[in-house]
């Protein structure tokens, strides 16, 4: 197969183009627009999806009435929101009230642009493509952080608070998981994280590193639920302490920001998790040639969306099954717990690497 | 930025050496999801933790004790109705008990048996109503659907009996408003082989997971001094580790008649409030299998109904155990078809009454932990 990458698109734009700076204005915007279908477009299928998965833990129909199976719920919903009035508290302080929704939708494209949907469908593929993503998704804390801040509100400023203590927590073990993955892939670049798990199933990071990769994905969830402000996690909104936490005082579109930044990072973190621990977009074979030739028919990005459902039908399982633990418990659980346990796992990682038990 | 000074909100006490700037007020309720109605507390927090807690009552006060009094005795039964509607039955009763303590109004044994099925019913559905609402404020929501799934099936066999699914109105001076329909015990029957099950599952469920149990265990507790000192009763006296049930300790109806536990726990925090109301479920079961066995196939559902009640001068007082605790009936009567004044005991008063030493040096979390597990129901508190 072959392995290389080539830029059709941009390359054809480029010869097209009667000035360089045409090319990378055009290519611009189609990179936006690709990344902005990937992004925008599953969230309302997603959040249909979270309802009938909700729906099937409570032992419940779910969305039923509108179009069939109840898929135009989301945009009946979609389409009150943007009606509803934009409301302004008095006493906020308006330019980052409404800055705040802005930037963890930012932030989300941006991890969207990095990550490698196919063998030649990825918008960027920068040599630092880890750092990258670990310095941007920083980026999301600061929406929900000034949110809370810019809503002259007490219990937006306490799910504001938290989120910062909780997403920064998170982080941190979120990045010593993805730098085990560098470790033992012995890169940064997404792609080749992704190539490096070429072949069988058992080739995926979370099967060729032995039980470290498994121990690792599970952190990753785990600090990826924390990350997500995903129940059973949600401290930053927990609707039974705080009303709806840093978005309480959000409304109309402003509120539709937010939810929808939560399916995209949904998205982002699902489609990183699948990079770095199940193939991303490989497809799944088994080692037998005429099984694996059939499961090959099917293209990679699908191989891709069906591995972020997966794992996204996963979150939503967890959100609907979990009580809520306390703020100061989940705090405990990262610094006393998870935090030791990645610094462990790193150390076991490089000791495995140096020993040659994992071949990159 | 100028600091301005505010004075302390009511109900708050200054402490010396406490610093204004540190500590800070936040209204949770009247408008809160967490907070089972229109109650208001005002917190009082150092960051995230609660030094104290007022509850402001009155958004759904409706002026039930006043509006009975213009009202004859058996129009005052619907009205308790709408104090603790989870545990309508149970309010009704209290009510007739204190009018046939009056009156002398004797019951057919086959009425008490009734009777006793739909209060153990009615505490079932109430418990069940808990355990969903208790699943439902610590974040798992799918435990509130459960709940309600299994509350929906004991109020459709109400629906079937007396026509309203909650507020029932079904209790009268002296038996039931109607005879059980030909089905109902046969329902019954069924449905207590199945609640078995779903209590099961709600152990399952809850009691064994761990993050219940960290957000519970040494949280919220309320000591025996302190429940009796408040007047605390019920599961929430209970679970303090002081056995008071008046189904025991001043039997009405036929509980004498019937075998069945007093579960105490000793702690006082919130996971033993939870785990009582488990226990108080199964013992439920027993004394609705009881009376599925001995209630008599035939007899009057009710004494002679009389054409107006007209209680003799004096003071009467009954009381039964709701799922929530000791509700009373004080009725002062002066011969005439209305009450002079009729006062109700609400357990939800007196229980939310302690939240305070409760909550105390916890967090906001935990408050709602608090409040979910008194199981307060508005309504009861204001009137």
């Amino acid at each position: 197969m072959d392995l290389s990458t080539s830029n059709i698109i941009g390359d054809l734009v480029r010869q097209y183009a009667p000035f360089s700076w045409v090319a990378a204005i055009v290519n611009g915007i189609i990179a936006l627009v690709a990344v902005m279908a990937v992004g925008v477009g599953p969230a309302p299928i997603l959040i249909w999806w979270e309802r009938k998965v909700a729906a099937f833990t409570q032992a419940r129909l779910g969305p039923m009435r509108l179009g069939p199976w109840g898929l135009l719920q989301t945009v009946a919903d979609v389409l009150k929101l943007l009606f509803k009035e934009l409301i302004t508290p008095r006493g906020a302080d308006k330019f980052i009230f409404f800055l705040a929704p802005a930037l963890p939708l930012t932030a989300s494209f941006l991890v969207l642009a990095v990550i490698p949907w196919d063998h030649n469908l990825q918008v960027a593929n920068p040599g630092m493509g880890v750092p990258f993503v670990i310095a941007i998704s920083g980026l999301g804390i600061l929406g929900s952080l000034v949110a809370g801040w810019a809503s002259n509100n007490k219990f937006a400023l306490l799910g504001s608070l938290r989120s910062g203590a909780q997403m920064v927590s998170y982080e941190v073990s979120l990045s010593l998981i993805m730098l085990f993955v560098v470790l033992v892939s012995g890169t940064t670049d997404l792609r080749e994280i992704v190539v490096n798990q070429q072949g069988p199933f058992w080739h995926w990071w979370i099967i060729k590193a032995p039980v470290l990769g498994f121990v690792a994905f599970v952190m990753y969830m785990i600090s990826a639920t924390a990350e997500l402000n995903r129940a059973p996690f949600d401290m930053v909104e927990a609707e039974q302490e705080l009303t709806a936490g840093f978005h309480t005082e959000y409304s109309s579109t402003a509120f539709a920001m937010f939810f929808l930044a939560e399916y995209i990072n949904l998205v982002a973190t699902s489609a990183l998790a699948s990079t770095f621990f199940l193939g991303g977009f490989l497809p799944f074979q088994i080692g037998i040639a005429g099984v694996d030739h059939l499961l090959m028919l099917i293209p990679g990005f699908l191989w891709m969306a069906m591995k972020i459902l997966g794992l996204i039908t996963l979150f939503m399982f967890f959100r609907w099954t979990y009580p809520r633990p306390r703020v100061d418990q989940l705090m405990m659980l990262e610094w006393k717990f998870l935090l030791p346990a990645n610094l462990i796992l790193l150390a076991l990682g490089a000791v495995f690497v140096a020993f040659g038990l994992i071949i990159p | 930025m100028e600091m301005v000074k505010r004075p302390l909100p009511a109900g708050f006490t200054k402490i010396a050496g406490d610093s204004d700037t540190e500590e800070y007020f936040i209204n949770m309720g009247p408008q809160h999801p967490a907070t089972h109605g229109v109650l208001r507390l005002v917190l009082k927090l150092d960051g995230e933790i609660v030094r104290e807690c007022v509850p402001h009552l009155g958004y759904i006060h409706r002026g039930i004790e006043k509006q009975g009094e213009s009202e004859t005795y058996l129009q005052y039964i619907h009205l308790t109705d709408r104090m603790d509607y989870i545990t309508a039955h149970q309010n009704n009763h209290s009510v007739c008990l204190a009018i046939e303590k009056a009156m002398n109004i004797g019951v057919p044994e086959r009425a008490e048996y009734i009777r006793v099925l739909v209060l153990e019913l009615q505490r079932l559905s109430s418990h069940f109503m808990f355990l969903g609402c208790f699943g439902g404020d610590m974040g798992a929501q799918t435990a509130l659907l459960y709940g309600f799934k299994e509350r929906e099936v004991m109020t459709d066999i109400f629906d079937e009996l007396c026509g309203g699914r909650l507020t029932f109105n079904y209790m009268r001076p002296g038996g039931v408003a109607n005879d059980i329909p030909a089905n109902f015990l046969d329902r019954v029957r069924g449905l207590m082989k199945t609640t078995r099950v779903a209590i099961d599952e709600f152990e399952r469920l809850l009691t064994g997971n761990i993050i219940i149990q960290e957000r519970t265990r040494g949280i919220g507790i309320l000591t025996k001094e302190n429940a009796l000192a408040y007047g605390c009763t019920g599961p929430t006296l209970r679970a303090s580790g002081f056995s008071y049930d008046l189904r025991k300790d001043d039997p009405y109806s036929i509980y004498d008649r019937l075998d069945f536990d007093i579960p105490i726990f000793h702690n006082g925090d919130c996971f033993d409030r939870y785990l009582i109301r488990v226990e108080e479920m199964r013992q439920s079961i027993r004394i609705i299998e009881q009376c599925l066995k001995e209630i008599p196939a035939e007899g009057p559902y009710r004494s002679k109904e009389k054409p107006s009640y007209r209680l003799p001068a004096g003071s009467y007082y009954a009381a039964t155990e709701t799922a929530k605790g000791v509700f009373g009936t004080y009725v002062v009567a002066d011969k005439g078809d209305k009450p002079w004044r009729i006062h109700s005991r609400s357990p939800n008063l007196a229980n939310l009454s302690a939240i305070n030493e409760m909550v105390k040096g916890h967090m906001i979390a935990d408050v709602i932990a608090v409040i979910t597990t008194i199981d307060v129901v508005i309504p009861d508190i204001d009137r």
